[in-house]
C-alpha cells in the first residue's frame, strides 16, 4: 500500500510539470493579442506596446514560461491582466464557490441516481424500470443551459420562490446561499444522476444474479434486507469511485451552469479569462484544476483499495 | 395525499429559502463584469456605467449633449485655443475626506498622463502640462489647439481621484478606488457584485436618495431580464431589442431608451487587401455594395424597427449630422450599373469578417442576401472578437463588421478610424483632404466651423466609402416601477443622482 502511494506521488510531479508546459504552449495558440483585448476600444498602439512590455508579452515564450513557473513555485501565480488582482486571490475566492456547488450536485446526483438505479434493477422490465431509464436518457440528453433557463422561468419568474441568479456565501446567510445554489446544483447533478443510475442498475443486476444473493433469498431473508444489505453493498463499490471522478468532471461541467446562473465560481472565472486572453488567470485556474483532478484520481484509487481487499496485494 | 403533502412541504421549504430581506438597495444588472475600477486604466463601456455611480468628472453631458459642469464650475478657452482655464467647485471632498482642489485636479490629470498603462494618455495627448492658478483654478496648457478636449473631460479623463489614496495604492488603486462621486466603494467580488454606499459628504448630497447600490454582472440577456422580472434586480442594461415588446407589455416594468452615440458599420479594406479584390480597387464597387443594402429592412427584420438607420458616424438626430447628405435608398439596378462601369463581372466575391454574436451575425446574413441581388458574393466568416480584431489589424479581410460605442465629440467617432495615420484605420484609407478636414475640426471650437469641416469629410466618405455606416443601436434600459426619476442619456450610462426607490 505504501509502495503504491509513493509510486503514485512520484508520478504527480512530472505530470504537473507536463500540464504546466502544455497550458502555457496551448495558450499561445489562441489567436488574438492579450494586450489588444485588454485595451478594448482604446486601441492606441503606444499604450498597447507599453502593456506588452509591462506584462513581458514581448519576451520569447520560454522566457515568459520561466518567469511564470518561478512565480508558481513560490506560490505567486501572477496577476490578472484585466483587473490587477493576484490570481492566487481570485482562485481562493472562486474555488470554494464551485466546490460548494459541486458537493451539492454530487449529493443530489447520489440521492436521485442510486435509488433510481436500485429500483430499476429490482423491478427490471416493469414500468418502474422503463420510467427510470427514460429519466436517465432525459438527464443525459437535456442540455444544461436549457434546463437552467426553464428552471429559472418556473421557480423564479412564475412561482417567485427562488432567486434567478447570483450567489451568497453560506457563511453570510446559509438559507440564501442554499436558495441561490439549489437550481444550478440540480442542473449539474441531474446529468450525473443519470449516469449513476445507469451504472447502479447494471451493477445491481449483475449482483442480483449472483449465487450469494440467491442463497440469501433461499435462507428466507426479507427482500428488503437482501437488496439493501447484501446486494447494494457490493454493487456500490464501483459507483463510489465513479462518483469521485464525476466530482472532477463537475469542475469543468460547472462552466456553462455558472454562466447561466451567474455563479461567480471557477467555471465563470476561466470562461471570462479565456475570452479576455487573461493568460495568468487561465494558467492558474487550469493548473489548480489539474492538481485537483489528479488528487481526486489518487483518492479514488486509494478508496478502491480500501474497499476491495483483493487489490491490496 | 402523501405525495401532495410532500410537494407542499417541498414548496414551503423552497419558499422559505427564497424569502428576501427588506430592500433598501438599488440592484443593477450589468451585461459584463467590468474591468479595473481605476479611471486611468479602465477601458470598458460597462466599467463607465459603474464609474458614474462613484467617480465624478470635471464635466458631464446633458440629454441634448451639451457639456455641463460637474466638479468644475466653468471653463474658458484662452491663448488662441492653446489654454483651457477651469474653475473648480468649492467645498468638494473625496470619499476619504481629502479636499478636492486645484492640486488634486492637477494630480489626477497628471496621473492620467503619466501612469504606466494609462489609457487616458492618448485622450489627453494635447495637454502639455497643468498649472495651478489658484486653489480653485487650474489651467491646462496645450501643445496645440484641440477642441475635443472639453468633451474628453466629460468621461474618464475628467475623473478626479484622491491624491492621497492614489499615491498609496499605486497601480492597485482600482481595487479600492477613492473618488468624489455620490457613492463610495465598499467591496467587489469579481464576477459577482460591486457594492457602493451613499457618501455622506457628497457635494450634491441633497439629491441622493438611495442608500446602497449593488452592480451584478449577468452575461445572458434572458437571465438578466428574468432577474428583473422576478424582482432580483431593479434595473438592467442592454435589454435586447427583440425583448422590448415583452418588457413593454409587463406593467411592473418601465423602459428608458436613447439612440447611441456610436454606430454599427462595415469597414471596407482599401489599402491592406492582399488579394486586391474589386472592393479595394474601385470606389464604384464599394458604392454598389452600399446601394445594395436596404438599411431600414435590416432594422425591421433583425431589430423590430427599434434601431435608427444612418449613413454617418453620428445618428440623424445628432447636432453634427449632415442633413444635406441623407441615407440613400436601396437601388439594385444602379448598383449593378456601377459594377458594370467599374468593369467587374459579378459575382464579386467578398471575404466578410463578422464578429460572433446574434446582433452581428443576423444583420450580416441579411446584408449577404441583399448584396447577392446586386451581384456580390459575401462570404461570411464568423470569428470570435479578439481573433477578428487581430485579423483586421493585419488586413486579413475585405469587409469587416465593426461597431463603435461612440463618444460625445464627433472627433471621437471619426479621427481614429478615418485619418490616414490613425491607429484604428483598419481599411488603410488614405485621403489627404479627409486628413485635413479631420485636423481642421480639432483646431476650432466654433460649432458651425467644425460642422463645415465635417461636411467636407462626410462627402469624401460617401464618395470613397471606406466605411459603410448602417445603423445606430437603441440603448435600452429596463427597470421596475419601484424606481422613480430615471432618465436615459445618449451615452448609455446610468446616472444615479436623483433616483428614488418606492
Amino acid at each position: 500500500m505504501l509502495n503504491f502511494l509513493a509510486r503514485r506521488l512520484a508520478q504527480i510531479v512530472p505530470t504537473l510539470f507536463f500540464v504546466s508546459v502544455l497550458i502555457f504552449s496551448l495558450q499561445q495558440l489562441l489567436p488574438g493579442d492579450p494586450a489588444m483585448v485588454m485595451a478594448g476600444e482604446e486601441r492606441d498602439p503606444a499604450v498597447i506596446e507599453q502593456i506588452r512590455h509591462q506584462y513581458r508579452l514581448d519576451q520569447p515564450i520560454p522566457v515568459q514560461y520561466a518567469y511564470w513557473i518561478k512565480g508558481v513555485l513560490s506560490g505567486d501565480f501572477g496577476e490578472s491582466l484585466r483587473n490587477k488582482m493576484p490570481v492566487r486571490e481570485l482562485i481562493a475566492q472562486k474555488l470554494p464557490v464551485t466546490l460548494q456547488l459541486g458537493a451539492m450536485a454530487i449529493i443530489i446526483a447520489f440521492l436521485i441516481g442510486i435509488p433510481a438505479g436500485i429500483v430499476a434493477a429490482v423491478k427490471k422490465g416493469t414500468a418502474w424500470d422503463y420510467g427510470a431509464n427514460f429519466f436517465a436518457l432525459w438527464g443525459i440528453s437535456t442540455p444544461n443551459f436549457w434546463l437552467g433557463i426553464m428552471l429559472i422561468f418556473l421557480f423564479s419568474i412564475e412561482l417567485g420562490w427562488l432567486p434567478a441568479s447570483g450567489y451568497v456565501p453560506p457563511t453570510e446567510n446559509w438559507r440564501a446561499s442554499l436558495a441561490a445554489t439549489i437550481m444550478p446544483a440540480f442542473v449539474l447533478g441531474n446529468a450525473i444522476a443519470a449516469v449513476l443510475m445507469r451504472h447502479t442498475r447494471s451493477a445491481m443486476l449483475q449482483v442480483l444474479e449472483s449465487d450469494y444473493v440467491r442463497t440469501a433469498r433461499a435462507k428466507g431473508l426479507w427482500e428488503r434486507s437482501v437488496i439493501l444489505k447484501h446486494a447494494m453493498r457490493n454493487a456500490l463499490t464501483p459507483i463510489i469511485t465513479l462518483g469521485a471522478l464525476e466530482l472532477g468532471t463537475l469542475l469543468s461541467g460547472a462552466v456553462l451552469t455558472e454562466q447561466i446562473f451567474s455563479i461567480p465560481g471557477f467555471g465563470k472565472l476561466i470562461v471570462d479569462a479565456v475570452f479576455n486572453r487573461d493568460y495568468a488567470v487561465v494558467q492558474g485556474v487550469v493548473l489548480v484544476t489539474a492538481t485537483i483532478y489528479i488528487t481526486l484520481n489518487l483518492i479514488a484509487d486509494i478508496a478502491y483499495i480500501l474497499v476491495n481487499p483483493r487489490l491490496r496485494g | 395525499m402523501k405525495m401532495f403533502r410532500l410537494a407542499a412541504t417541498a414548496a414551503a421549504f423552497l419558499l422559505s429559502l427564497g424569502a428576501v430581506q427588506a430592500q433598501t438597495t438599488l440592484r443593477i444588472g450589468l451585461a459584463e463584469d467590468p474591468d479595473i475600477l481605476d479611471p486611468s486604466m479602465a477601458r470598458t463601456y460597462v466599467g463607465r456605467i459603474v464609474f458614474a455611480a462613484f467617480c465624478d468628472k470635471l464635466f458631464d453631458i446633458d440629454e441634448k449633449l451639451n457639456i455641463v459642469p460637474q466638479l468644475a464650475l466653468s471653463s474658458e478657452t484662452v491663448d488662441d485655443g492653446k489654454g483651457l482655464v477651469i474653475k473648480l467647485r468649492p467645498g468638494v471632498k473625496f470619499h476619504d475626506g481629502e479636499p478636492f482642489d486645484a492640486e488634486a485636479a492637477k494630480f489626477s490629470l497628471e496621473r492620467h498622463l503619466t501612469l504606466p498603462g494609462s489609457f487616458r494618455k492618448p485622450e489627453l495627448a494635447s495637454v502639455d502640462h497643468v498649472d495651478v492658478v489658484d486653489p480653485l483654478t487650474i489651467k491646462l496648457v496645450l501643445k496645440s489647439p484641440f477642441s475635443p478636449l472639453l468633451a474628453q473631460l466629460t468621461d474618464r479623463a475628467g475623473m478626479m481621484m484622491s491624491p492621497k489614496a492614489a499615491k498609496a495604492a499605486g497601480d492597485k488603486f482600482g481595487l479600492h478606488p477613492v473618488c468624489a462621486g455620490p457613492y463610495k466603494f465598499v467591496e467587489r467580488v469579481q464576477q459577482d457584485r460591486i457594492v457602493f454606499e451613499k457618501f455622506a459628504d457628497y457635494w450634491n448630497k441633497d439629491n441622493v436618495f438611495i442608500d446602497r447600490i449593488v452592480f451584478q454582472p449577468i452575461v445572458d440577456a434572458t437571465v438578466r431580464l428574468a432577474n428583473l422580472k422576478s424582482g432580483g434586480l431593479d434595473l438592467i442594461e442592454r435589454v435586447l431589442a427583440t425583448d422590448l415588446k415583452e418588457v413593454r407589455a409587463d406593467s411592473r416594468l418601465k423602459v428608458a431608451t436613447a439612440i447611441e452615440l456610436g454606430y454599427q458599420g462595415i469597414t471596407l479594406n482599401i489599402g491592406k487587401d492582399k488579394a486586391k479584390g474589386p472592393l479595394s480597387q474601385s470606389a464604384k464597387v464599394r458604392q454598389a455594395l452600399d446601394l445594395a443594402i436596404d438599411r431600414e429592412a435590416i432594422n425591421q427584420v433583425v431589430f423590430n424597427g427599434e434601431f435608427q438607420v444612418g449613413n454617418q458616424w453620428v445618428n440623424p438626430d445628432h447636432p453634427y449630422y449632415q442633413k444635406s447628405l441623407p441615407v440613400r435608398a436601396r437601388d439594385v439596378e444602379k448598383a449593378k450599373a456601377l459594377l458594370k462601369e467599374a468593369g467587374v463581372t459579378p459575382p464579386v466575391s467578398v471575404d466578410f469578417l463578422v464578429p460572433k454574436g446574434a446582433e452581428t451575425e443576423t444583420p450580416a446574413q441579411v446584408i449577404q442576401s441583399m448584396a447577392a441581388e446586386a451581384g456580390f458574393d459575401m462570404k461570411i466568416r464568423v470569428t470570435e472578437f479578439a481573433t477578428g480584431l487581430k485579423q483586421a489589424e493585419a488586413g486579413d479581410y475585405q469587409a469587416y463588421m465593426l461597431a463603435w460605442s461612440g463618444r460625445v465629440d464627433p472627433d471621437g467617432n471619426t479621427f481614429i478610424f478615418l485619418h490616414s495615420r490613425a491607429p484604428q484605420n483598419y481599411g488603410d484609407w488614405n485621403n489627404a483632404q479627409a486628413d485635413k478636414a479631420l485636423e481642421d475640426a480639432r483646431l476650432v471650437t466654433d460649432f458651425a466651423k467644425r460642422k463645415a469641416s465635417y461636411e467636407v469629410l462626410t462627402k469624401l466618405v460617401q464618395d470613397e466609402e471606406p466605411l459603410l455606416y448602417l445603423y445606430h443601436r437603441r440603448i435600452i434600459i429596463a427597470h421596475t416601477t419601484r424606481l422613480e426619476g430615471y432618465k436615459q442619456m445618449p451615452d448609455g450610462l446610468v446616472r444615479v443622482v436623483g433616483l428614488k426607490l418606492k
